[in-house]
């Protein structure tokens, strides 16, 4: 039983310490030429794509449900006005990133796990080696910087949408106009709330498509593999974003003063 | 710990006759306590299709991976084309394997391309050899017509069966004209009909393009067919070296008991 706590918690810091050497990998081979610019595009719009319908409907979802839900306990307070500013405030300091990253981990990560995974076990990733493209820059770097600067977008979209969802509630369960609605929100809100939301964002979506690629890329040989690639990149992919959202409100916390 | 590799024919004298293509000395690679290859010799000479044999696990296509740059040995030297591979940088290395094509065992096409995609992409990195090209489509045609499929050229690798991906395959490594092909497995996975078409395809395309081949398979209908030469893979050496009629008739019972199988 110890040794086998031991033994997963020494392959827990082996897999971070490859991840970072994946990472160092990626920055190396990012900057360097030749770029693949229109692989970078058809996997801007994949990502996006791929993802968008399921992030507007979950955020639009949350934000009706956050305000059902935390509606009745304002008013109890006779804090209801303070609705909308209680809601854009969590949508967009924490619930709207997390969620559409934590979607997106299910959605994204998962893919290319599974994606790079059977390249590598059909011999794919060999044929591109051989045949004078650098694999991990056309199927790597292109996939972490399409999910890196996709993922704020749907997060601003994601957003939106929840605050949207929540504004339908005010208006039929408390007769507020969108316009006072929206107002009401744009006003609570800060560069303190942006600024940081908009830069973890940034942060999740690379590390869902670093870390699903690292692991389809270095998938076990056989079908076996990559399923085991596409359950672990979203498993650890949620524990990766955990991490950085707890960072992110702490520099934030520093910087901010919340 | 000296060891005996069982020469059946010497070939001491084709290496002042012939060009050799590709020289692998001392090959040795291990997986952890695995040891796959323990000090592998072989050359290939120019026009000549090579078959290496060997049961399933006995380093053939961890060789060819070596040979081709896809995996680092431990110690060992391998020159192709009198270009030593350890020594080569990346761009080097990517415009020698320009003139290897290389077949794998399961065809390796690229899932999400179309056939004509698939032929194209080797393109893209060796614009210089192929000159100044405007339009990509006569050349993967030509290619396609020399597997028989051009009819197939935008069809996607999930509509294709075996064979034909197969014969694909071969196109793309086609493509860039290369000089040698490397050949994994070729007819593994295939029906007998199916392997024979391969085996007499790959036959036309050595006699039309004058290429080399290595071929690693253990079957041995088509080693029968296709070799000119033959060399035995057991316990991570070549342990015997011939035609066909030499090793189906060695008396070495390593040798016997694996034409016996």
């Amino acid at each position: 039983m110890t040794l086998e706590f031991t033994k997963n918690i020494r392959q827990f810091f082996i897999e971070i310490g490859e991840l970072s050497y994946f990472a160092g990998r990626f920055f190396r081979e990012a900057v360097k030429p030749p770029f693949e610019f229109k692989e970078l595009l058809r996997q801007c719009y994949q990502m996006g794509n791929r993802s968008l319908v399921l992030v507007l409907v979950t955020s639009f979802i949350i934000g009706l449900v956050l305000d059902l839900q935390s509606r009745p306990t304002m008013e109890q307070f006779g804090a209801v006005s303070m609705m909308p500013n209680m809601v854009g405030i969590s949508i967009v300091r924490e619930l709207g990133p997390v969620i559409t990253a934590l979607v997106c981990a299910g959605r994204i990560a998962s893919g290319i796990g599974a994606e790079l995974g059977s390249m590598r076990v059909t011999e794919q990733i060999d044929a591109m080696e051989v045949s004078g493209t650098n694999p991990f820059k056309y199927l790597v770097v292109t996939r972490v910087m399409a999910t890196t600067l996709m993922l704020p977008l749907l997060v601003i979209l994601g957003d939106g949408l929840a605050l949207y969802g929540s504004a339908l509630v005010e208006y039929f369960k408390g007769a507020v106009s969108f316009q006072l609605y929206f107002t009401t929100v744009f006003d609570a809100l800060s560069y303190g709330d942006l600024i940081p939301a908009t830069a973890k964002s940034f942060f999740f979506g690379f590390a869902i498509g670093l870390v699903g690629c690292y692991k389809g890329y270095y998938c076990k040989k056989g079908t076996a593999g990559v399923g085991v690639a596409a359950n672990t990149a979203v498993v650890f992919t949620s524990m990766v974003l955990f991490v950085i959202d707890f960072v992110a409100v702490f520099i934030s916390d520093i910087f901010y003063d919340l | 710990m000296k060891r005996e590799t069982h020469s059946i024919r010497t070939n001491a004298q084709e290496d002042l006759e012939r060009e050799v293509i590709i020289d692998i000395r001392d090959l040795y690679k291990s997986f952890g306590k695995v040891h796959v290859l323990k000090g592998f010799n072989m050359k290939l000479y120019k026009g000549e299709n090579l078959v290496v044999m060997g049961k399933s696990g006995s380093g053939k296509s961890v060789m060819i991976k070596c040979l081709i740059g896809l995996i680092k040995p431990d110690s060992g030297y391998i020159s192709v084309m009198n270009n030593e591979i350890k020594t080569l940088n990346r761009e080097t290395l990517d415009t020698l394997r320009s003139d290897i094509g290389f077949l794998f065992q399961g065809s390796a096409l690229y899932d999400s391309m179309t056939v004509r995609e698939n032929l194209e992409f080797p393109m893209r990195r060796h614009k210089k050899k192929l000159g100044p090209l405007t339009d990509t489509t006569p050349l993967v045609l030509e290619a396609l017509e020399s597997v028989g499929l051009a009819d197939a050229i935008d069809l996607m690798p999930a509509e294709l069966s075996g064979g034909m991906k197969r014969r694909v395959a071969l196109a793309r490594t086609l493509i860039l004209q290369p000089k040698i092909i490397l050949y994994d497995e070729p007819t593994s996975g295939l029906d007998p009909i199916t392997s024979k078409e391969i085996i007499e395809l790959m036959l036309r395309i050595q006699a039309k393009y004058g290429t080399s081949s290595l071929i690693i398979t253990h079957d041995v209908d088509c080693a029968r067919v296709i070799s000119d030469r033959m060399i035995l893979l057991v316990d991570g050496i070549n342990y015997a070296e011939g035609t066909y009629e030499d090793l189906i008739t060695s008396a070495d019972p390593k040798v016997e008991a694996f034409f016996k199988k």
